[in-house]
């Protein structure tokens, strides 16, 4: 079995910019650390040949989720409450938060789909059991997310 | 809501490149302190079996890999030490993690050994890795002074079993713990150096040392 350390070090990148997209670049910190503390516990007994990269993804989205209901939990003026998966506000961002406010513009199933299937690479099939929708429902939700993105951004596939 | 245009034919390879783009990758630095603040957090929650860290010394790169017990391995960069962490890994438990903390104090003795100023290691020592008769010859070699060699005659009746002269011999080669558990001070009746996990030059350099008091007169590995 791989110690644990290696797998930090070949998909921490990808976690934390799952982390990012999904909770902005605060959140994100405590997200990849929850994140991977849950997956070195239960590392011993993940089965042989299992996707490492999905089954860390699937962690990271079941802690966003937690991360954000914890949020929402906490009284914010109603007029205030976010709309969109990420409670993003609007105004002055730091500079690396461009994904932030790119994705976080889109309808959370749509960002979630972009977000696992685009940046975390998993097959649809994964990304539809997250989402829990169907297939087809999912690459539906990625492939308007992704037009959505080149609209704002004014890229084509070349 | 508007449904965006379908005209455009999916390319998921300019798609994830463009997603690529626009998101960043992260740097190096931050990855680095949520590795650190991971293995500390695991630490705390008793998740950390293995500790590891490496060190430059006059042997090379070492690698030294701790439990909660106290210092598992110390291995030198010609076992490789990716292979010597997926070992602990097999052997011990998964759940190795870089982490400086458990093992700093060990790196410091090493340290002042090599510069002359230490003859006695204080650190736990954790023998899961060698059993029975192996363990009885790595018990026997924590008592083997600074300065002193013994032969591996000498070392399987001390270890309590005359006889087992070419185990006594297994058992320093495969020593898990060099350098602290002192394999080196073992050497053949006629003199000659014996095997040794770090290489016959390691062991040459190790016991120039300890002959000189701490003071070799050319430090390095020399010829």
């Amino acid at each position: 079995m791989q110690p644990f350390d290696a797998i930090v070090v070949e998909h921490g990148q990808v976690v934390m910019r799952v982390c990012r997209a999904l909770l902005g670049p605060v959140e994100a910190d405590d997200a990849w650390s929850e994140t991977f503390l849950a997956a070195l516990r239960a590392y011993p007994d993940l089965r042989p040949g299992s996707n490492v990269r999905g089954w860390l993804v699937t962690i990271a989205h079941n802690k966003a989720i937690d991360q954000i209901r914890a949020r929402l939990r906490v009284p914010v003026p109603a007029g205030e409450l976010p709309e969109r998966l990420s409670g993003g506000e609007p105004g002055p961002e730091p500079a690396d938060s461009e994904l932030q406010s790119a994705l976080g513009a889109l309808p959370p199933k749509q960002r979630g789909a972009v977000v696992y299937r685009y940046l975390a690479d998993l097959p649809y099939a994964e990304v539809a059991a997250l989402l829990e929708c169907s297939q087809a429902a999912a690459r539906r939700s990625a492939a308007d997310g992704i037009a959505r993105l080149r609209r704002h951004y004014g890229k084509e596939p070349s | 809501m508007n449904s965006p245009p379908r005209g455009t034919p999916p390319n998921p390879r300019a798609d994830r490149q463009f997603v690529d783009d626009l998101t960043g990758a992260v740097d190096d630095a931050a990855l680095a302190r949520l590795r650190a603040r991971l293995a500390e957090q695991a630490d705390t929650d008793d998740l950390l079996d293995v500790a590891y860290r490496t060190m430059d010394s006059p042997v090379g790169p070492l690698l030294l890999a701790a439990t909660p017990t106290g210092l598992v391995r110390v291995a030198f960069e010609c076992e490789n030490h990716d292979e010597v962490l997926v070992e602990l890994s097999t052997a011990i438990s998964p759940r190795v993690l870089r982490s400086s903390r458990r093992v700093d104090d060990v790196a410091r003795q090493i340290d002042e050994y090599f510069a002359g100023g230490r003859r006695l290691f204080e650190v736990p020592v954790d023998l899961q890795l060698s059993k029975g008769f192996r363990r009885a010859v790595l018990t026997h070699l924590l008592e083997i002074p600074y300065g002193v060699t013994e032969s591996y005659t000498a070392v399987a009746r001390s270890a309590g079993n005359p006889k087992a002269v070419r185990a006594a011999g297994s058992a320093c080669a495969t020593n898990p713990i060099p350098l602290v558990v002192p394999c080196h001070r073992v050497v053949r009746t006629d003199g000659t150096y014996g095997q040794y996990r770090g290489g016959p030059a390691a062991k040459h350099m190790l016991l120039t040392l300890e002959a000189s008091g701490g003071h070799p007169r050319t430090p390095g590995l020399g010829r």
